[in-house]
């Protein structure tokens, strides 16, 4: 009994959009980016913490992003990696005594090699397999991390306690300021470099993959490589977030790395747009701020409001921020010719 | 030898409770071809409700029928006002949905009747069954149950009109549609009965497990397992599933010394993983050829 | 100006209305989240997530504070109760903190939940120097003046709790085979430590420790494994849940060992209730707070306070729900602390008078059981009594015991 699925007829999981349409415009771009340096200047301490966890999380949806619609992949197991790569710079900074910048590339490294290598039998799994080995790897890391025998290093179930770093040079700037400027400048650097690779020949070997993996390989696109590459890549972004993370907390313990974290970026990724990857820091926005709205306009029923909330924007758009942002464009390009 | 035996016999009983919810998740992936995290949620509101028309009198077989009829509106109801909407949405906009709808119906819950957890009845008792201590008459009687549903299940999908249209819009929607079939109100009537067969899982788990808003959190990444490990695509595998996925658990935490009880459901998940790498469509699933 | 008084023939309520106007002239000092007016309070709990069970507390509290503030405030300022949930999640515990502290600049941040969200603000709040006050988690580090002097506890600590279960196995079953449940997070392992300590040279009295997850939809079949042991006592370390599935199996299966439950666990509504009375004869457990089932307490003057502020402040509070009894005692903990403060309401001062307690004793404590701080000790209850369940309630024996610990 076997069934045949029409994989051409059928539409894909993830849908394709053109890799153009995945950035923003140069204009659009030093917009955003003058308000994202000025900002900091304007507020207070808080709400530069607020602004530093947006972008964070704003990463760690842009991996996500990465994998699924750079490659077609699906993840409910990016919690693991942010994880690993709190927990790598925590160790080191707290175990080591290395300095926290350094501490950043190490997380990225290790978790590229650990993405990479949980890549492997992700191959041979797509769909909801793929989603059920990602979840499991989401639920499985908690455990992991308080498990008796690496208590000397992760301090167990009762964490780590990580020490914030000053500003350097004698910076007349506040840790939060300094962090946030830090956390800007490698979020850039990723930004641009993710843009840069998807436009690269990888970058167009993994959305061949995402829109016909049969057909991309017919064209001779290492498959198995790519699609574990993008595993790796996409961990890798994970750990460096996850260890700024870290740094911005100033904790990690295991009950902060939870199946609710990979669930919250995952509706980050959602919200703002699958494969659209400004959308991220849209979507980063919504998992911070959206379930503060909520409780503030219920405490009893937060989760309810936040849920009617979450339901509103994807039967307003349900193509998430890049929907508004491509409305936006037609509006602005009718504008110009009136 | 004998440790064996009570570790297996253990595993079974705790199987039939991932085996009652792997069911629900295997009727939702037929109708919808998705996983609805939300399902553990809509079976604890089921049982809720169960649990309210008791306090206000009503007999525990009378409140059970009303619950499941309740249920499969409810469902029906859901998939119209809230998913309907979204079938020409994408997938994952789709997974986002149930994620809201978790939220929503955990908090309305917690709200109605409060987080600390409540006794819930059972129609079987609790005595040991046919004097072994190790499971009890309600386990039994669950076990039982569970079978009686995979049983109406294969009828109901082999030998009813209703239940081969449904099978036929859930593989292929165009086709179905070409006969003449009403693919859109398939996929609500697959809800209902989802919905259904979810309240029958909750009314059964919850004398096990205490009812409280947050009592299918760790049931439904069970049941989503089992329903994975079995094949998506079978019932019979969905059951089978549940059953192993507890006695592996159980037989890891017991004989892999150190680490094992600490990481009894990392070790089972990866060996679920391991299983679906060899067998991609689960043990008891149909393949699925790829045609270009 | 004494002397004047004392000579001068003014009515007593005149000389009264001097005094208090004049010292308070004298000395009304403020820090960032007090005024002549005002009081803010800070607070977060888990009204979301896998705990929310916990939110309870914080409904308590809040109900409180309204109570407080219709009766005319604290010295004449209203509360201002501001609480926001962390959903037990370390991270959102420090945006919520940090919102309370720089955004909302708050007096205090009183009875936070949970040791890992405790975990996670303590370094923030010992830097700001905001008290972190009476922490709502029983580890036993919060008891630690000399490095993190703005930090303070309020319950037993798991550690001290287990030591006296360890001292009473010793005294009454020597010969005791122990197996251990636990919870497999900070709570069972902190508990299991003190247990071990308590037992000193004689830990090998524990034949078998079984941890479980919280992820678990049940734990019978650790029961089941823990019967085969051949153990006669159970120490449970359990939550709630857990504790009430334990209760409920031991019965079926017909396990009757010696069984200790820890005091997290203890409530008779959210726990012994639906595990069914009749299951939980003779279980073991100590106390430091009165129950709100128990009929003994019916015309105790403290609860019938208690009971009162349920009926107006609270009707949809449950007094059998124990979260609800430990809510308005650490509210009331803390109103004494700002009565104590008058009109110096800085930081440093409330630290001073949290870490200045003389017997003091809330409604819902024991008989008995009283609080004592001082600048050395940072861990206001330390006493606790046994006690055993019968018929529908717990019956106390022995003496208050005081589980401190050697610091």
């Amino acid at each position: 009994m076997s069934a045949v699925e029409e994989v051409v007829t059928e539409a894909p999981a993830v849908e394709a959009v053109p890799k153009r349409a995945m950035t923003l415009g140069v204009g659009t771009s030093l917009v955003v980016l003058a308000a994202l340096v000025l900002a900091p200047l304007f507020v207070k301490n808080f709400i530069i913490f607020q602004m530093t966890m947006l972008l964070i999380y704003g990463l760690a949806v842009l991996a996500l992003n990465i994998l699924t619609g750079g490659s077609g992949q699906f993840s409910l197991g990016q919690s693991a990696f942010y994880a690993v790569g709190a927990y790598t710079s925590a160790i080191l900074m707290e175990h080591v005594g290395m300095n926290y910048a350094l501490t950043l590339p190490i997380a990225g490294i290790i978790c590229f090699g650990f993405g990479f290598l949980f890549g492997q039998p992700a191959l041979r799994l797509s769909g909801v397999y793929l989603a059920l080995a990602t979840f499991a790897l989401a639920t499985a890391m908690p455990q992991l991390l308080k498990l008796g025998y690496f208590e000397h290093w992760t301090g167990g179930v009762q964490g780590l306690v990580v020490t914030k770093p000053d500003a350097p040079f004698g910076l007349p700037m506040s840790q939060d300021m300094w962090l946030y400027y830090f956390t800007l400048a490698i979020t850039i650097g990723i930004y641009i470099a993710s843009v840069n690779l998807l436009r690269s020949r990888s970058g167009r070997a993994f959305m061949a993959i995402r829109d016909n993996e049969i057909a991309a390989s017919a064209m001779g696109v290492d498959v198995a490589l790519y699609k574990t590459l993008a595993f790796g890549v996409s961990a890798g972004i994970t750990g460096v977030a996850g260890g700024l993370g870290a740094i911005a907390v100033q904790f990690v313990a295991p009950d902060g790395y939870t199946i609710t974290l990979a669930i919250s970026l995952f509706l980050g990724m959602v919200v703002g747009g699958v494969g659209w990857l400004p959308g991220s820091i849209v979507g980063s926005a919504f998992i911070i701020f959206v379930p503060n709205i909520a409780e503030g306009i219920s405490k009893g029923l937060s989760g309810a409001v936040f849920g009617v909330l979450l339901f509103l924007v994807i039967f307003l758009v349900p193509h998430g921020a890049r929907q508004v942002a491509i409305v936006a464009q037609q509006m602005l390009g009718k504008l110009k010719k009136n | 030898m004998e440790l064996f035996t009570n570790q297996v016999l253990a595993g079974i009983a705790t199987g039939a409770i991932y085996a009652c919810m792997a069911l629900a998740v295997v009727m939702i992936y037929q109708a919808i071809d998705h996983l609805n995290f939300a399902q553990g949620e809509m079976a604890m509101f089921s049982t809720f409700m169960s649990w309210q028309m008791m306090q206000w009198g009503v007999p525990y077989w009378g409140a059970f029928i009303l619950t499941l009829a309740l249920s499969f509106i409810g469902g029906i109801a859901i998939e119209r006002l809230l998913f309907k909407p979204l079938a020409k949405a994408p997938v994952l906009t789709n997974v986002a949905g149930f994620i809201a709808l978790y939220a929503i119906v955990n908090s309305v819950a917690g709200l109605i009747w409060d987080f600390t957890i409540k006794q819930y009845p059972t129609p079987f008792g609790s005595s040991p069954f046919l004097g072994s201590q190790l499971i009890s008459t309600h386990q039994a009687g669950m076990i039982g149950i569970t079978l009686l549903m995979l049983v109406l299940l294969f009828v109901f999908f082999r030998f009813t009109r209703v239940g081969l249209a449904m099978r036929a819009a859930a593989s292929l929607p165009e086709s179905a549609r070409l006969v003449g079939i009403n693919t859109s109100w398939m996929i609500a009537l697959g809800w209902g009965m989802a919905a259904a067969i979810g309240s029958v899982a909750g009314m059964m788990i919850a004398p096990v497990v205490f009812l409280e808003p947050n009592m299918m959190l760790g049931v439904l990444i069970y049941g989503f397992a089992a329903a994975v490990l079995g094949g998506l695509t079978s019932p019979f595998g969905a059951v089978m599933g549940g059953f192993l996925v507890g006695i592996f658990e159980n037989l890891v935490g017991t004989y892999i010394p150190g680490v094992g009880n600490e990481l009894k459901l990392p070790i089972a998940l990866a060996l679920i993983i391991t299983v679906l790498v060899v067998k991609p469509a689960g043990l008891f699933g149909r393949p699925i050829v790829k045609r270009v | 100006m004494l002397a004047i008084l004392r000579t001068t023939a003014f009515p007593a309520a005149v000389v009264a209305f001097v005094f208090t106007s004049s010292s308070a002239l004298a000395q009304k000092k403020y820090d960032t989240g007090a005024t002549d007016t005002e009081i803010k309070i800070g607070h977060i709990v888990p009204y979301s997530g896998p705990a929310s069970a916990y939110g309870v507390i914080g409904k308590t509290e809040e109900a409180y504070f309204k109570m407080i503030n219709e009766n005319g405030g604290i010295n004449g300022r209203k509360i201002k109760f501001i609480s926001y949930d962390d959903a037990y999640s370390p991270p959102k515990a420090v945006e919520q903190v940090r919102k309370l502290v720089e955004s909302d600049e708050v007096l205090v941040v009183f009875n936070p939940l949970g040791t890992p969200s405790n975990s996670a603000i303590q370094k923030y709040l010992n830097a700001k120097k905001v008290p972190q006050l009476f922490v709502a988690t029983g580890a036993t580090k919060w008891n630690d003046p000399k490095h993190f002097p703005w930090t303070i506890g309020w319950q037993p600590s798991y550690q001290s709790e287990a030591q006296i279960y360890a001292k009473f196995l010793m005294k009454e079953k020597p010969d005791a085979r122990i197996a251990v449940l636990y919870q497999n997070d900070d709570f069972g392992k902190d508990y299991l430590k003190g247990l071990k300590d308590g037992l000193g040279a004689k830990s090998s009295m524990i034949v078998t420790e079984e941890s479980y997850e919280t992820s678990e939809p049940t734990i019978d079949n650790h029961i089941v494994k823990l019967k085969t042991t051949g153990a006669d006592v159970l120490v449970d370390i359990s939550t709630p849940k857990f504790a009430a599935q334990t209760i409920k199996k031991m019965a079926e299966i017909e396990w009757k060992p010696m069984h200790i439950l820890s005091n997290v666990s203890i409530s008779v509504g959210s726990v012994i209730k639906p595990a069914g009375h009749e299951n939980a004869q003779g279980i073991l457990s100590a106390a430091y707070a009165k129950d709100g089932t128990d009929p003994q307490w019916d015309n105790d003057p403290g609860m019938k306070k208690f009971f009162a502020f349920l009926d107006k402040y609270y009707p949809e509070g449950d007094r059998l729900n124990s979260s609800v009894v430990y809510g308005y005692g650490a509210a009331q903990t803390l109103t004494r602390i700002l009565e104590l403060c008058g009109d110096d309401l800085t930081r440093a001062n409330i630290m001073r008078q949290a870490a200045n307690l003389k017997d003091y004793t809330p409604d819902t404590l024991l008989p008995g059981i009283k609080i004592n701080t001082s600048s050395t000790d940072f861990a206001p209850i330390e006493q606790l009594q046994m006690m055993r369940f019968k018929g529908e309630k717990w019956d106390l024996f022995g003496d208050i015991i005081s589980g401190e610990l050697g610091h």
